[in-house]
């Protein structure tokens, strides 16, 4: 556990959760909710609970990013807010 | 919809490379789940996404060929038999449910290999039960067999744009 390891993976999981929310293509916004739950799963991994770190690598980086990209091809790719 | 637009060599070369050894790492996980982290979930939503990437690179036809959704959902109830007739097993045999130290005399084997061949048994059945309902699941949203007319409600002029762009 190296708390500036810590910090840095926290500020770029900081950064990429505001940038899912503020962008309008909802694709980009998939790809870089997919970055962020690679960043949780890092984070979950330095701090010792590697058993979560796998499982958010598999469900929440693979999975849900496959079911987000299905919904938004079915649906629009624009947001209209 | 999704099956037309990536239909790629580069694409397709690379999931026929990658998907054996994500299956085989998908059993590693789940045969290995009590000594090491990962577990019957984890290795079944590897093998579920391992059939997603062929989805992905090849189309419905050859997955649903494969693996149909009635058989996935059956063998999802088979998971979930495996699962609780493993406890239930224990419970007939005098001990609590999942008591895997019961199962010794059954299986003819000591009480710590019994304990090992116990949580095995439920790993299999959670992996199992896992990958099947993953696997219903992203057919359901991702497949083209939803219904029809709100698949053609859908192909708006604005959606049939971002569709085409992949693929110039």
């Amino acid at each position: 556990m190296i708390w500036q390891l810590d910090l840095l993976i926290l500020v770029f999981v900081i950064i990429c959760a505001l940038a899912a929310i503020n962008i309008k293509d909802l694709l980009s916004a998939v790809i870089i909710l997919g970055a962020y739950s690679f960043l949780m799963c890092l984070l979950w991994a330095e701090m010792g609970a590697v058993d979560v770190a796998f499982t958010e690598a598999s469900v929440a980086a693979a999975v849900s990013t496959i079911l987000f990209v299905g919904a938004v091809l079915k649906t629009t790719r624009r947001s209209k807010d | 919809m999704l099956t037309k637009i990536y239909e790629n060599l580069i694409v397709k070369t690379i999931c026929r490379i990658m998907i054996p050894f994500i299956q085989i790492y998908a059993l590693y996980v789940i045969a290995h789940g009590h000594y090491s982290p990962g577990g019957g979930f984890q290795g079944g939503v590897i093998l579920a996404a391992a059939l997603a990437l062929i989805f992905l690179a090849y189309g419905q036809e050859p997955v649903v060929r494969r693996l149909t959704p009635n058989l996935a959902l059956s063998l999802c109830g088979i998971g979930v038999f495996i699962y609780a007739g493993t406890g239930l097993l224990c419970l007939l045999s005098g001990g609590n449910f999942l008591d895997y130290a019961r199962l010794a005399p059954i299986l003819g084997v000591a009480i710590p290999r019994a304990r090992s061949l116990g949580i095995f048994g439920v790993e299999i059945g959670v992996g199992l039960a896992v990958m099947t309902a993953m696997y219903s699941i992203i057919i359901d949203v991702a497949g083209n067999s939803a219904s029809p007319d709100r698949h053609a409600a859908s192909s708006s002029p604005e959606n049939l744009n971002n569709n085409a762009e992949p693929a110039a």
